[in-house]
């Protein structure tokens, strides 16, 4: 459990230098970022503790926020996905959901990219909305976040697949 | 009573996520109403120190553009000062060094640099311990930056000139007919100036400078030149499309701009309105 702990403080950490010092400034075609750190809200513990995991969510966008001078529109994306994320993980993986000792690793490819490819487009979705905070400019919004999307969801497989050793 | 309690603890999850979401909607309104925006900023000590540690790093992989540009200021400086020299007749000579101008500049770093976004910051390697405050101007030999807008002791914030909240006094050189600068948040290299009378004669390719009715920065600071132009709904002014001369997506060193007058100046402003 401890081992457990430590890991995610680590990961926590790391995500958020990784996004912030490098992913932030690669602007590809202008406005196109990848956003890796949402990788801590899809692989933490299934079995964990739904609150902790809430503030941690909170605490993870919030952390972002506060180096991009972008308010809350992080810590509001990631909130929403970790409190729908049981509802994501059931609807993607059935019923081996619920027998609590599911590993990501493990699911079969099409499961395991449903799962991840809603997530980062709901995510994406809210993230860009509350940053233009204007409804006239849906259609940019929706560009950014299915761009954007794209980019995160290959980046997170690609990234699962290199450190697949570790979750297996 | 008790059911309170059970209604309580069956619904905590759901309780504490619309509190937090509640309160990440509430700090994305704040930075939405400018100069209300916020005790979060990147100009604290965490964020400001990481991000000018890191930004070490890539400081010394563009030394040479910035050597270029340094020696590209000197050159346009050396050149205004000759001729200065020329044109002025030494009889009656005042040393005008002895005054205070009525500006004052300070040099800082920029350590984080964003432009993609709608609404964009960038945070600065000076802070209250190197006089700065909020309101300042910022410049670079090409042209306007931006507004400092939150200060601490070591780090600073600055709206930029691509920010949805800035706006900035401008006109054209030839002829003072003013407008505001704004950002649609487009394109990161062309902003709008608005609100120019439709009698201005509008060129394309003309120089846009800072206005003289900003109490920020001095009158003549150059902006852009003119990308294209047409008449708004009303027929009566011109939406102007400006091409900036300064690169918004690698800037490096700037300027901060004090007005030492500024505050005689609001003082003034504030008797007339009694």
């Amino acid at each position: 459990m401890n081992n457990s702990i430590l890991k995610n403080i680590i990961r926590f950490v790391g995500f958020v230098f990784i996004q912030v010092l490098i992913l932030n400034n690669i602007n590809f075609l202008g406005y196109i970022n990848p956003y890796l750190y949402v990788l801590f809200i899809l692989l933490y513990p299934f079995n964990g503790n739904q609150s902790i995991f809430l503030i941690l969510a909170f605490l993870l966008g919030f952390s972002i926020d506060l180096f991009e001078d972008s308010g809350g529109v992080h810590a509001a994306a990631c909130v929403v996905i970790a409190f729908i994320r049981p509802n994501l993980l059931r609807f993607s993986f059935g019923i081996s959901y619920d027998h609590q000792n599911l590993r990501l690793s493990t699911t079969p490819f099409g499961a395991r990219l449903s799962y991840i490819l809603i997530s980062i487009l709901i995510h994406h979705f809210i993230l860009f909305f509350l940053e233009m905070f204007s409804l006239s400019h849906i259609i940019i919004v929706l560009k950014k976040t299915l761009f954007s999307g794209i980019f995160s969801v290959v980046m997170i497989i690609l990234s699962l697949a290199v450190f697949s050793k570790k979750y297996r | 009573m008790q059911q309170i309690f059970n209604f309580l603890i069956r619904n905590k999850n759901r309780i504490l996520f619309l509190f937090l979401l509640a309160l990440a909607v509430f700090f994305t309104i704040q930075t939405h109403s400018y100069h209300k925006s916020s005790f979060i900023s990147s100009a604290n000590s965490l964020t400001g120190g990481i991000y000018s540690w890191a930004n070490n790093f890539d400081k010394y992989m563009h030394l040479d553009e910035y050597n270029k540009r340094l020696m590209e200021e000197n050159k346009q400086l050396r050149n205004v000062l000759t001729n200065l020299n020329d044109t002025i007749s030494v009889e009656n000579y005042t040393d005008t060094s002895s005054f205070d101008g009525t500006y004052y500049f300070r040099t800082a770093r920029v350590i984080n640099n964003n432009y993609a976004k709608p609404n964009n910051f960038l945070t600065l390697n000076q802070g209250k311990e190197a006089g700065i405050k909020s309101e300042f101007g910022v410049i670079t030999s090409k042209g306007v930056i931006g507004i400092v807008d939150r200060v601490n002791n070591r780090f600073s914030r600055v709206i930029s000139i691509l920010n949805s909240d800035s706006k900035i006094n401008a006109q054209l050189n030839k002829t003072n007919h003013f407008g505001s600068l704004i950002w649609n948040g487009k394109n990161p290299n062309i902003v709008q100036l608005i609100d120019v009378p439709r009698q201005a004669p509008v060129k394309k390719g003309d120089t846009i400078v800072t206005g003289g009715r900003s109490l920020i920065f001095p009158e003549g600071i150059p902006i852009g030149s003119i990308e294209d132009f047409k008449l708004d709904q009303s027929e009566s002014y011109y939406t102007i499309n400006v091409r900036l001369f300064n690169d918004m997506t690698n800037i490096g060193y700037v300027y901060i701009i004090e007005n030492l007058d500024r505050e005689e100046i609001q003082e003034l402003e504030r008797e007339d309105e009694q």
